[in-house]
């Protein structure tokens, strides 16, 4: 990786953080645990680098493939299963309102 | 050419879609809505990522997305409302096992093929995601294990547990150390996702019960912390947005969740307070 490219890449990892302080303010507290649950969802998006390692054709590295195919057996049940529970929870939510 | 733009611009729309997600999931009107446009950003995500020009089998792809989705599926559906916490915590467990995996696989692949000489960035993002990714994975399944009851669900306290703590840190950071230094030894590389899964269950077991949805906050805000290095490694604009929003977010919300139960975050970091009885 060029120092250019990682200069880039910090400034994204910064930026993003900052817009990630910014976007939680004045949360309910009935909100809490669906905002947790809606962003461990997201956080699940590692989904896309087991994908790249889930990847490439066996024979070349199978280690790295079999880990990368674990990998995304995981992320994809923290994707789906973190998507589903937040909106089970929200569903609950518009009902009780 | 084409494709590679593609991919990018796609992931552009995936990261504002995330962003716009998150905003309204902070608001009781929207939140429903929130949550389907960064499920909609996570999808677009994963779409244009088997575009990528290194995705090449797809039948193992589909059959493990298919499995674990109907997998994931059942699982929420059948959970009852009661037990939601304990669920975040599985699956965000499992979000930090896959950030492990992902980077141990890069890892894997830069040292066994005699081409490429890992460069020092990627080391530091490979040891950052191990690390955090496996303090993720046992410290929520702790936490799961305790919110389900089948943990004891009680602060575990026992002398000499925050020096213990440290010096395993201080030989995590040793350990990473040798890694990036010399990343052909497997052997470091081993021992540093033991001692940081080792650090996870050492973490979370001294924090009772009632403290355990601030620690689940704080671990999911660690995940996305792990799949934002996992970005560095993979030199990969998505992850590290995505995951920097969470790391922020989920620091913030631990602290408005921590306010809201009147407690602060050291306190329960420390593990031991407010607890009927500490078990020493």
């Amino acid at each position: 990786m060029s120092v250019e490219t990682l200069i880039a890449l910090l400034y994204v990892l910064v930026l993003a953080s900052f817009v990630g302080f910014e976007l939680i303010a004045k949360v309910p507290p009935t909100l809490h645990t669906p905002l947790m649950s809606g962003s461990n969802a997201i956080s699940g998006i590692t989904i896309v680098g087991a994908l790249i390692c889930a990847g490439p054709l066996p024979g070349s590295f199978p280690t790295s493939k079999i880990l990368g195919i674990v990998a995304l057996f995981l992320a994809t049940l923290n994707v789906v299963g973190g998507y589903a529970v937040t909106d089970r929870m929200l569903q609950m939510f518009k009902k009780k309102k | 050419m084409d494709r590679t733009i593609l991919i990018q611009l796609a992931y552009l729309i995936a990261s504002v879609l995330f962003v716009v997600g998150i905003k309204m999931l902070g608001k009781t009107s929207t939140a429903r809505q929130g949550n389907t446009y960064s499920a909609l950003a996570m999808l677009i995500a994963v779409v244009v990522t088997l575009l990528d020009r290194n995705v090449l089998s797809y039948t193992e792809i589909f059959a493990t997305i298919i499995l674990a989705s109907a997998v994931g599926l059942y699982v929420a559906k059948k959970v009852e409302m009661t037990q939601m916490p304990e669920m975040v915590a599985l699956f965000n467990g499992f979000g930090g096992g896959a950030s492990v995996l992902v980077a141990t696989s890069e890892y894997w692949r830069m040292v066994h093929d005699a081409d490429i000489v890992m460069p020092i960035v990627t080391g530091v993002g490979v040891v950052l995601s191990v690390f955090i990714g496996a303090v993720t994975l046992t410290g929520s399944l702790v936490a799961y294990g305790k919110l389900s009851g089948k943990v004891n669900g009680q602060a575990i306290t026992f002398g000499g547990q925050h020096p213990l703590n440290a010096v395993l840190f201080l030989g995590i950071v040793i350990l990473s150390v040798m890694v990036i230094l010399d990343p052909n030894n497997d052997l470091y590389m081993m021992m540093l996702i033991g001692a940081s899964l080792l650090l996870g269950i050492l973490t979370v077991i001294p924090i009772g019960g009632a403290d355990m949805p601030v620690v689940i906050s704080l671990l999911n805000s660690y995940s996305g912390v792990a799949a934002c290095f996992t970005g560095f490694i993979l030199n990969n604009q998505v992850l590290i947005i995505s995951g920097a929003l969470v790391g922020a977010s989920g620091i913030i919300l631990t602290q408005i969740m921590c306010k809201a139960m009147n407690r602060s975050l050291v306190s329960v970091l420390l593990g031991g307070f407010g607890q009927t009885s500490g078990s020493s």
